[in-house]
């Protein structure tokens, strides 16, 4: 039956009040993502303001629904379940059909994080199961990709679709710096990739803010600085060595870095604590595997974004190299199995 | 005998055996008995399903005759159909219109078999067919359930190749329009088209084949109305 | 009458508290591969139906006549019997649907629900009661299979048996008739039952009724 509070607190030393809790951290998280988010809704129009309350509002009414109403309050309050669909949004194409926005929401935290027993017991990241389940499920929806719009208030027609419905008006899908790359060999200057002037989900352009944000949570020590940084040094080592065999086909390491969701995932979403590993030798193996992946999946895999998969499919080792790297007890042999 | 005596002595190794014996020997009885039961209606439904085929990917074809390509020559064959099989179609006044060719690959999931009407006269392919893949229902299936993608073998001309272009790039009477979504499989296609092209065009005789005899055609006939209705 | 009675018991008991899918969560195989469509679902069903039925029958009526030691091979053959038979019926009869199930209609010989019976229910009880729980276990079998393949098709394909239920512009799930479709449905059918189970026992505790044991529910 339901739980009940524990009437003696029992835990081990150290017993000491840690400075961070749950709730503080989420907090610098929303102040990090807050420039690039911004920039987002400037760069794509209001569309994408949608598409972010709307995966946030399903988020947070699958958390509220599936917690047992003691617990609402505590659960809800850390706002975690809405950090989830503004992480979620952040991948989205802003002209997504808005009901498939709900949908994302609803699956990212249902699927991702309510159904392993909530926040700290997910193996997956769930902003990112939101995101699979959605390009699983609305492939070629997913990867019609709307440019910047004239106007501020310009609301894509494929975003008021009835729900279960398509949008009547076809889209006009304008290629990502990826898909360019991919499909047409041209790459996109750096600069641009920088700035985020570019085509592509609604959070993931603007590598400069994504990287200020980054920088600050290393700085105020929300996330292990070693994940990150062994990604990025990993997949600019790799695709600095493809790129010597072909310069044209194969992205440079600056691409490789600045373009389609690389500092988002890197930044954001590998790094969350949850699901990734706890010991810094863990930390550096997890980050060279996405690294390895991401530039893996984009080069030779069939979709021209990898950052995804990378990213879960290095989730699903955390819990192995969290094993293979525990710190031995000092003073004493290696553990035996 | 009854349940409880069972329990309380060992039968004998020899009666274990009958049981088995005579288990396996109704088994068989029953299984073959199936067997010929159904055996005519499978024959009958893979010559129809065959047929069927046939006459979707060359119009008007009422009639047809089974050959097969042996050391570089087409002769008549009425084995059971292989990889080397091919299919003359004849409309209902015996005019030879096409071949029906088969070819496969791999797809983006496992084998693609496809069978393909081609008119040797106007060196074009008049219509496609995939008689079996497992491609991604909902994607890569779209190679026979989008209609707008077989329409573009209704017309395609074969030389130099077959080509593959984005959706709505079409220019030539030899490039085909890929799904959206689903280039592997639209890739796949044609690459199996272009291979098998590679095998049988070369090897096709100068003359058209005979038709077969006009009683045939009837049956033929019967037999896809027949296959409409139901 | 009470015999009678008890006879609809066994057949009810397979079809809901005790539905071999939803409560013991047995034969997952055709389960998760075979519901991509209501049709499939239903064909599936209808051979698993045939074979779970014509084996308790004869299973149970030379219950008698069968060694204790070699049970077992016995049961496989005549399942395996039953099972080539509707192959080859289906073959002849539905080959377009016998295409798509492929390998899952030989399979039907290793789905554990049909040996699972044999063993527990057939071999023991008499004919009549056999072929209730054999008809309640398929038929409960055949419930969960066609649940599971409508919501994949209605949600995959916006279709149910083929016909269309929203019009031209329905965006289809894809995920829905791909595999993960199947385990993403099915777990969400697990949780729905669990919780109904769960409520029941809740409400059962209340009165202050014994509960009727049953693996699903979850009473600590």
């Amino acid at each position: 039956m339901s739980e009940q509070d524990p009437r003696l607190l029992l835990q081990p030393a150290p017993l000491l009040q840690q400075g961070m809790t749950t709730p503080q951290a989420m907090k610098d998280v929303w102040i990090a993502l807050a420039p690039a988010t911004l920039f987002g809704i400037w760069h794509f129009g209001i569309s994408s303001l949608l598409v972010i309350i709307t995966t946030i509002i399903g988020a947070m009414i699958t958390e509220w629904a599936f917690t047992p109403p003691e617990k609402r309050g505590h659960v809800m309050g850390d706002w975690s379940g809405a950090l989830t669909g503004l992480l979620l949004a952040l991948t989205l194409p802003p002209g997504l059909p808005l009901w498939m926005a709900f949908l994302g929401g609803a699956v990212s935290t249902g699927l991702g994080k309510v159904m392993w027993g909530g926040l700290g017991n997910n193996i997956f990241n769930p902003a990112l199961v939101g995101r699979a389940f959605l390009l699983a499920t609305f492939p070629i929806v997913m990867t019609t990709w709307h440019g910047s719009v004239d106007s501020f208030f310009t609301i894509h027609p494929s975003n008021l679709a009835m729900p279960l419905m398509q949008s009547a008006t076809d889209a006009v899908s304008q290629a990502t710096p990826l898909g360019l790359l991919k499909f047409q060999q041209s790459a996109t200057a750096t600069g641009s990739l920088l700035l985020g002037t570019t085509t592509g989900s609604l959070g993931e352009t603007s590598a400069l803010l994504l990287l200020l944000g980054g920088i600050f949570l290393i700085l105020r020590r929300d996330i292990d600085w070693r994940i990150p940084v062994a990604i990025f040094i990993t997949a600019a080592l790799f695709s600095a060595i493809i790129n010597s065999f072909d310069a044209v086909k194969y992205p440079s390491p600056l691409f490789t870095l600045f373009s389609g969701g690389m500092m988002l995932g890197a930044l954001f979403m590998a790094p969350d604590p949850v699901t990734s590993p706890l010991t810094p030798r863990g930390a550096i193996i997890f980050g060279v595997g996405i690294g390895l992946l991401v530039v893996l999946i984009r080069v030779w895999g069939g979709l021209p974004e990898g950052v995804m998969y990378a990213i879960l499919l290095m989730n699903a080792a955390t819990p192995l190299i969290d094993r293979a790297t525990q710190p031995r007890v000092f003073g004493r042999g290696r553990p035996r199995e | 005998m009854s349940h409880s005596n069972l329990k309380s002595q060992d039968p004998s190794s020899s009666r274990l055996i009958i049981s088995m014996a005579i288990a396996g020997l109704f088994s068989g009885l029953i299984i073959i008995g199936i067997y010929l039961a159904t055996f005519n209606t499978i024959k009958a439904n893979k010559a129809r399903e065959l047929k069927e085929a046939v006459f979707r990917v060359l119009p008007n074809v009422t009639q047809m005759s089974q050959l097969r390509l042996e050391d570089g020559r087409v002769v008549a064959y009425s084995g059971d159909p292989d990889e080397n099989t091919l299919y003359a179609g004849f409309d209902n006044r015996g005019h030879f219109i096409g071949y029906a060719l088969t070819g496969s690959g791999a797809g983006f999931q496992d084998t693609i078999k496809m069978l393909y009407g081609y008119q040797p006269d106007k060196e074009r392919i008049v219509g496609m067919r995939v008689l079996d893949s497992r491609e991604t229902p909902g994607l890569g299936d779209k190679i026979y359930k989008d209609s707008e993608f077989v329409s573009n073998f209704d017309a395609l001309s074969v030389y130099p190749t077959i080509k593959v272009v984005k959706k709505g790039n079409k220019t030539k009477n030899s490039e085909v329009d890929a799904i959206t979504g689903a280039t592997i499989s639209s890739k796949a296609v044609v690459r199996i088209i272009n291979l098998a092209n590679k095998k049988w065009l070369s090897n096709l005789p100068a003359n058209p084949p005979e038709a077969p005899e006009p009683e045939k055609a009837n049956r033929a006939d019967k037999k896809q109305s027949k296959t409409e209705a139901y | 009458m009470a015999e009678k009675m008890s006879g609809y018991d066994e057949m009810l008991k397979g079809l809901w508290r005790e539905n071999p899918v939803f409560v013991q969560v047995l034969g997952m195989c055709p389960m998760l591969a075979v519901t991509n469509s209501a049709v499939n679902a239903v064909v599936m069903g209808v051979a698993t139906f045939f074979v779970l039925v014509s084996s308790s029958f004869l299973v149970s009526s030379f219950r008698g006549v069968i060694p204790k030691q070699v049970r077992i091979s016995i049961y496989v053959v005549i399942i395996a019997t039953f099972v080539t038979v509707a192959d080859y019926t289906l073959l002849a009869l539905v080959p377009a649907i016998h295409k798509e199930l492929g390998a899952f209609i030989p399979l039907i010989v290793a789905n554990c629900i049909i040996l699972g019976r044999q063993e527990a229910f057939a071999s023991k009880n008499s004919v009549k009661f056999a072929v209730f729980d054999a008809i309640g276990s398929a038929g409960g079998f055949m419930f969960a299979l066609l649940a599971l393949g409508s919501v994949r098709e209605i949600l995959g394909e916006g279709k149910i048996f083929g016909i269309p239920l929203f019009g031209d512009n329905f965006e289809p799930w894809i995920i829905m008739i791909l595999p993960p479709g199947g385990f993403i449905t099915l777990g969400l059918i697990l949780l729905f039952f669990n919780w109904v189970t769960a409520r029941r026992a809740a409400r059962n505790q209340l009165q202050a009724q014994p509960v009727t044991s049953s693996r699903g529910s979850h009473i600590q």
